[in-house]
């Protein structure tokens, strides 16, 4: 049992990192441009590029006055 | 696509990796015994290879927009890890990645841990501390060759990346016997931070449905946004570092 906490321990800090906040907002904003182009098809290339840049700086923010 | 900054992008990554992986190499094979890190190093390469064998054609048998998709998500998140340690560090919230130190350390500990024989090896520490070392690295190094050679398909200009950096920094590792210090490794990191959170971005975008405005293009204007948007946030953090005057909020040094 302790092997496979290890385990998902070590993928979970490979792939996902100091802020699964981050990891989160990415998931969103493709889950948002997939609605916009499949359902109200609007071709919403920009979506991904403010969430990646957003979500950049709400972490570090973040990181620099919690605590 | 070109393929000169695919394998550049792969050979500045590897690179970053590869210097990790000598430090601790080094540390055990210097410190403890020289057989048995070379041992631990041979075991993790088998074991990356025989993940390759079993990922790698999983991934190429995947439908290409589901793979730019789950790749492209997984990169975004990845460079964005990297992007903010790499700003973290160069604004001083976060103590700077020291070869020297990491090296310093990893010889402590490998002088103070007691010599076991296990399962044939002669010296277990210095066996399992390469293993770890190579392995973790290692992946890295897998991930960013994969993801990278098989959106571009282009696996052969991603491999020559990923040999070339661990060539060159071997090579060199070798001749000066000693981690390589003088790398500006946070620097390295930014930059590569940008390129993942750049293509994982694209190709996540891609993978949803999107149409980038001029296709393959979109990446010239898309990589320096990142670049810039990522310098701003530096700056912001060293403004607002300096007029609070604050000390380090988070300092903890971390391996990758």
């Amino acid at each position: 049992m302790r092997q496979l906490k290890s385990f998902g321990a070590f993928w979970y800090d490979f792939v996902i990192g100091d802020d699964w906040r981050v990891a989160a907002m990415v998931v969103a904003g493709l889950a948002l441009a997939a609605v916009l182009a499949h359902v109200a098809r609007v071709n919403a290339w920009w979506v991904l590029p403010v969430v990646v840049v957003g979500a950049l700086a709400w972490s570090l923010h973040r990181a620099t006055t919690r605590r | 696509m070109n393929a000169l900054p695919l394998i550049l992008t792969v050979f500045v990554a590897c690179a970053v990796e590869s210097v990790e992986a000598l430090t601790i190499v080094l540390a055990a094979g210097i410190t403890r015994e020289w057989k048995s890190t070379l041992q631990g190093m041979a075991a993790a390469l088998v074991v990356l290879a025989a993940i390759t064998a079993v990922i790698g054609p999983a991934v190429g048998s995947l439908p290409l927009t589901a793979l730019r998709l789950v790749v492209g998500a997984l990169l975004a998140v990845f460079g964005l890890q990297w992007l903010r340690k790499a700003v973290l560090r160069a604004t001083g919230y976060k103590a700077l990645h020291d070869e020297a130190s990491a090296y310093q350390r990893e010889v402590t500990a490998a002088r103070e841990a007691g010599a076991v024989r296990k399962r044939g090896i002669s010296d277990w520490y210095p066996f399992t501390l390469a293993f770890k070392g190579v392995l973790l690295e290692g992946l890295e190094v897998l991930f960013i060759v994969i993801t990278f050679g098989d959106n571009q398909k282009n696996i052969g200009a991603a491999v020559i990346g990923a040999a070339a950096a661990i060539v060159v920094v071997t090579v060199t590792g070798i001749a000066v016997r000693a981690p390589l210090t003088k790398v500006p490794e946070n620097w390295m990191k930014f930059a590569v931070g940008v390129m993942l959170t750049s293509f994982g971005t694209f190709w996540g975008a891609e993978g949803a449905g999107v149409a980038w405005p001029g296709n393959d293009a979109a990446l010239v204007v898309l990589i320096p946004v990142v670049a810039l948007a990522a310098a701003a946030c530096v700056a912001w953090l060293r403004s607002g570092k300096a007029v609070a005057a604050a000390p380090a909020k988070e300092s903890e040094v971390v391996s990758s």
